[in-house]
């Protein structure tokens, strides 16, 4: 079994002013699985989903399955956004640690999925899958809010893992 | 530092791209297969992580057997929600570890659930070893989203991983291995 050195840092943004979203564009191809992890609030004036659309498909492609517990109760649910992968919820004062795996993101064979681990400082510890319904690549990665903007400090970075 | 990926949020910087290096893959061909196995995994790391995609040819829990252990020593516990009832079981003395739910034909095509495996301290000698499982797949109004623990109870070094379903693991799953160094 030959190992080899692989986990790379492919790219990073960290916001100066608020903005309504971050795009990765140009991800290489190189890569087996990519891990997306974002930290930040948003000024929506609450809590918003964390959106991640890729490629820059707009259509009803996409599908979460999402659960979580907010100190009190668990909740399983069908997200009812369609056009974009729902990653966790921000907050507008607590920042929200997202950690996204998006798997075999360059073949061309298979619908891709996301799974996602978030949370929410302000009362929800996340966990869910989502599947964008196209075989391609995924080359660009937008990130935005469901409503509102990203706030001024909020961070994205992309890594690549290499398999052997 | 080591990086892995569920708790990789702990990441600030000074990231040692040595620490996380792949040990070896497995793409299922034509035909589907009836296990994916990782033999003779070197004791050299501190942790390990797979990662991939699977999709089965007819069962949909993927088990995982360590070391060839044929008996009634695995044990595991399970967070789950399916879209609308978050539920949690658990098992003991099973003869092998439940360590993901995957989709099958009639979930729709093209479909494969998604995981990632963490084995902490898989080399060590003095305790069991512990198993935990990231995974899910959305079937476009269904699916299911699980975290896992799952449990060997031997303390050998995990040496050997094998991947099966009752019937077998479908074309284009992909299981990746990696060590991680401590």
């Amino acid at each position: 079994m030959a190992a080899g050195a692989t986990y790379e840092p492919i790219a990073t943004n960290t916001l100066g002013s608020a903005t309504a979203s971050i795009t990765f564009s140009s991800i290489p191809s190189t890569y087996t699985d990519l891990i997306l992890i974002c930290n930040g609030t948003n000024t929506a004036g609450g809590s918003t989903e964390l959106l991640l659309r890729y490629n820059s498909d707009t259509g009803t492609n996409y599908s979460t399955v999402f659960m979580f517990g907010n100190g009190t109760t668990t909740s399983s649910q069908i997200s009812g956004i369609n056009t974009s992968v729902a990653a966790g919820q921000t907050d507008i004062t607590k920042p929200t640690p997202v950690i996204c795996h998006i798997n075999n993101y360059s073949n061309s064979t298979t619908y891709k999925t996301s799974l996602v681990r978030a949370s929410d400082s302000a009362g929800k510890v996340w966990a869910s899958i989502s599947l964008w319904r196209s075989t391609s690549a995924i080359s660009t990665i937008n990130i935005r809010p469901y409503s509102g903007n990203l706030s001024s400090g909020f961070t994205a970075t992309i890594y690549g893992i290499a398999a052997a | 530092m080591p990086i892995l990926g569920i708790i990789a949020s702990s990441i600030t910087g000074g990231l040692s791209t040595t620490a996380y290096e792949s040990i070896s893959t497995v793409t299922v061909g034509s035909g589907g297969t009836s296990a994916v196995t990782f033999s003779s995994i070197p004791s050299t790391y501190t942790h390990l992580q797979v990662r991939g995609i699977a999709r089965s040819t007819g069962s949909s829990s993927m088990k995982l057997r360590i070391n060839s252990d044929t008996g009634s020593n695995y044990s595991y516990h399970q967070l789950y929600g399916n879209g609308s009832t978050v539920s949690s079981n658990g098992y003991a003395s099973f003869t092998t570890m439940y360590i993901a739910n995957l989709p099958v034909a009639a979930d729709g095509a093209n479909l494969f659930d998604g995981f990632v495996i963490d084995i902490l301290d898989y080399a060590n000698t003095s305790k069991y070893k512990t198993f935990r499982s990231l995974n899910g797949f959305d079937a476009n109004g269904s699916g299911y989203i699980a975290l896992e623990s799952d449990a060997w109870l031997n303390t050998s070094a995990v040496t050997t991983l094998e991947f099966t379903t009752s019937v077998g693991i479908a074309q284009y799953s992909s299981f990746a291995l990696y060590g991680i160094k401590g």
